[in-house]
């Protein structure tokens, strides 16, 4: 945990300096934060409605292979999501945001939330809203990543896309040039199968999956995500975010069959821009739950990992018949502990870590549009810690909102 | 400008996407792992091998899917990973019906020291005679399983003849009536001989699938359709309604680990005066260098010469490695002659470390030399005898293997 921690705050830290370094440097002028990532995308809206339709798209191309043994090639639809929004009022508003995922394999009504916005500082949000969880899982659309995958730590330790039905606060506030912005929420929560899946391992991702989530709470109690970042306009965002809640089904039918067995999450967050065509984007998560100790440690009881991404655009000009066109290379490095511990047999430590860099160009030949070419070379290591698999991957993948 | 970037990028792309093999990570050397199946299968047998190792690697068994609710492991992966040896993580306890006084312990013979959420794990019986099973690789067990009896049999030398101080015996024991004997099985007084186990007590590769799947991961088939009882909860479990595990999933492991390759000697040509010391100093006599295999209707199987350096038979193996328990026919001290084939690969199967012996005491294999007593006892007075050179010359024998 203190290795983890250290790594952490030398990620933030060197990022932040870095980032001040060139604080004067030509920033966007943009004090849109991760949070409002679901209204700050390309809308359709026609004149007379207050209707706004929009979407976004991705797939790619995979060729992979681990420790010599081919995967083949394959074509993959990762996503295609739609969103839709209306004005009911000058300070009601509705957005909901659906997705196919893999063709039609997952069907998901990711968020679908009203908002009252009271005041700048409170606005009521509820239905299904996004659990503001690290930075990614605010602002996880296809085109904004300039990566064909999702960070590990985002989809594996958070589950992204995490979403819930729930209701929460959110606000905003202005000093100079710093923003602040919060979310709280209370959500419908986890369920067993965090610790009991098919993945073999803790896994909120596997958690999110039941069905019933959206009709009730599997532990009886809500479950609460909290977050607040700042930003300085011209420098970057640094968020703080936290999750807490019962897992188990601890009682039924009022008989307590199980103690409640909590689950925590940390984690924060950074984007940072260190120059005008340099961008910084990290994060790191923390994960503790209760295992009960009778049960396999095959299933951990914390995790931990993080990634650092960094975009530097080298040409804007034209290409072809694009007048506006962008070319960044992009460089993301990931690690993610999915059971740090020991074993109780021998006091070693336990494995099950992924270790991840990943090299690409990213063309956008329109803002709303990229076509990333990436290389992923991975590090395994299985359980028991024994000697890591080499896993890598060729990518070539197009996002782009419509 | 325009067309400048866009071609020198397409050509980048090109390059990179006609070398695209050579950005795969390199294969690991068919000799330096211990997974894998054997050459020769026909396409059929290929696909049959897959299944079951889908079967044996990726079947990972939940609450929702029929682990437990007491266990040992969720899969059969997570005991043999990469088919190797195991790690203390998933050791097997077994623990006897009754002690020397007439204690009774129910439950036996294994302890299920895991369970699902919302239920008790076993506990030991206190003052169960009782031992711990480290995880046996599982690579080369189809050549084993056509060893036949008689060659068994001949390797047996119960009243030590020869005065060599080595006898060696079969473990005789029960077959459960799911069980289909070997072919040209020898039978004595209903009984047949075991082969498989640190104890030898397991007829073949069929029993030992069923009787794993029910008693590691309580995971029940239609040949044990029943749960592990936890006695000393008191908690019967809920009936399965069915068989977890299904007839051709066990039939696919079965005929997985048939047909995985035997483990392949590195470097042999370098090894040779180790391999001459091995024999010299009487180790051979146990762990016998070749065996040959019988018919099978697997080509690759049938009629083989084989090296995995065993007898099959069980032996005394002294006061060292008495654990008070016994299986069939097998006593307190008696211990099946395990493999050496694949040995030099166990690190890379128990988390970097060695656990040798039946309970992985040894972390080293001088240390497991060094606790051969018994009928092993001469040989390990001969290698303490060695000089320095003669024993690396040895151990380096046994790593190639």
């Amino acid at each position: 945990m203190i290795r983890s921690l250290l790594i952490t705050l030398c990620v933030l830290s060197s990022s932040l300096l870095l980032a001040q370094t060139d604080s004067l440097g030509q920033q966007a002028d943009d004090s849109t934060m991760n949070f409002e990532a679901n209204y700050d995308r390309p809308f359709l809206s026609g004149a007379s409605s207050s209707l706004a339709l929009g979407g976004y798209m991705e797939a790619n191309t995979l060729y992979a292979g681990t420790d010599g043994i081919e995967e083949g090639f394959s074509f993959q639809f990762r996503r295609l999501t739609l969103f839709a929004s209306s004005t009911i009022s000058p300070n009601i508003r509705f957005l909901t945001e659906i997705e196919f995922e893999d063709g039609t394999k997952e069907i998901n009504i990711e968020y679908a939330a009203v908002d009252l916005m009271l005041h700048p500082l409170a606005n009521v949000r509820g239905g299904i809203v996004v659990n503001p969880i690290g930075a990614f899982n605010q602002k996880h659309d296809g085109p904004q990543w300039d990566f064909v995958d999702r960070p590990i730590e985002a989809v594996e330790l958070l589950g992204a896309t995490l979403s819930n039905v729930g209701v929460g606060l959110y606000g905003k506030a202005f000093a100079s040039d710093l923003s602040f912005g919060y979310e709280v929420y209370l959500t419908n929560g986890f369920d067993e199968a965090v610790i009991d899946n098919d993945l073999n391992r803790t896994s909120l991702a596997a958690g999110k999956v039941n069905v019933e989530k959206f009709e009730e709470s599997h532990s009886g109690l809500p479950m609460f995500t909290g977050k607040v970042a700042a930003k300085l306009r011209n420098v970057g965002e640094l968020g703080i975010s936290y999750m807490t809640g019962v897992y188990n089904e601890w009682q039924i039918d009022g008989v307590e069959v199980d103690e409640k067995r909590s689950l925590n999450v940390l984690a924060v967050d950074l984007n940072a821009s260190i120059t005008s065509s340099t961008e910084l984007r990290g994060e790191v998560a923390f994960v503790s739950l209760d295992v009960p100790s009778t049960y396999s440690q095959q299933f951990g009881s914390k995790q931990w990992g993080g990634y650092v991404d960094v975009v530097q655009r080298f040409y804007e000009g034209p290409v072809l018949v694009f007048d506006n066109a962008t070319l960044a290379l992009a460089l993301r490095g990931e690690y993610v502990d999915l059971n740090d511990g020991t074993f109780n047999e021998t006091g070693d430590a336990i494995g099950d870590e992924v270790t991840s860099f990943t090299g690409g160009i990213a063309f956008r030949p329109s803002a709303p549009v990229v076509i990333k070419a990436n290389y992923k070379y991975s590090i395994i290591t299985d359980l028991l810690g024994n000697p890591p698999a080499y896993a890598s991957a060729l990518l070539f993948g197009i996002a782009a909102y419509f | 400008m325009r067309n400048f970037v866009f071609y020198s990028g397409l050509c980048a792309l090109a390059l990179f996407l006609g070398a695209c093999d050579a950005f795969l990570p390199a294969a690991i050397p068919s000799e330096e792992t211990l997974d894998g199946a054997l050459e020769g299968l026909d396409q059929s047998q290929r696909r049959m091998h897959i299944e079951g190792d889908a079967a044996f690697n990726d079947q990972l068994f939940t609450a929702e899917t029929g682990l437990g609710p007491c266990f040992v492991a969720s899969s059969c992966g997570a005991c043999h990973a990469g088919d190797g040896k195991g790690h203390p993580f998933t050791t097997l306890t077994r623990y006897s019906h009754s002690d020397g006084a007439g204690n009774q312990f129910l439950g036996a013979p294994q302890l299920q020291n895991r369970a699902i959420p919302g239920f008790a794990p076993e506990a030991l019986p206190s003052g169960a005679p009782h031992s711990s099973f480290t995880p046996p690789a599982v690579t080369g067990l189809g050549f084993i399983e056509l060893v036949s009896d008689a060659d068994i049999l001949a390797m047996a030398d119960p009243d030590d003849a020869d005065g060599d101080g080595i006898s060696g015996v079969p473990n005789w024991n029960t077959i459960p009536s799911f069980i289909t004997p070997v072919p040209n099985a020898i039978s004595q007084n209903g009984k047949y001989i075991g082969r498989f186990g640190k104890k030898a007590s397991t007829h073949n590769l069929f029993q030992q699938t069923v009787t794993a799947y029910n008693q590691d991961m309580g995971i029940t088939s239609t040949f044990l359709p029943t749960n592990p009882i936890n006695y000393a909860a008191g908690t019967h479990p809920v009936p399965s309604g069915g068989p977890v595990v299904t007839d051709e999933d066990v039939n696919a492991v079965v005929f997985y680990l048939q047909t995985l390759k035997a483990p392949l000697q590195r470097s042999a040509a370098s090894v040779e005066k180790g391999k001459l010391l091995f024999s010299q100093i009487g180790c051979e006599k146990c762990h016998r260098e070749t065996l040959k295999t019988g018919f099978s209707p697997i080509a690759p199987l049938s009629q083989k010469e084989i090296h995995p350096y065993t007898d099959l038979l069980l032996h005394d193996m002294g006061p060292e490695l008495d654990d008070g328990y016994t299986e069939g026919s097998a006593t307190n001290p008696e211990w099946r002659t395990p493999p050496l084939w694949g040995l030099g690969l166990s690190e890379n199967s128990q988390g970097g470390r060695l656990f040798l012996m039946h309970d992985g005491r040894a972390h080293s294999l001088e240390a497991a030399i060094l606790l051969h007593g018994g009928e092993g006892d001469k040989s390990r007075s001969e290698f303490k005898k060695l000089s320095d050179g003669d024993k690396q010359a040895l151990l380096d024998f046994l790593r190639s293997l």
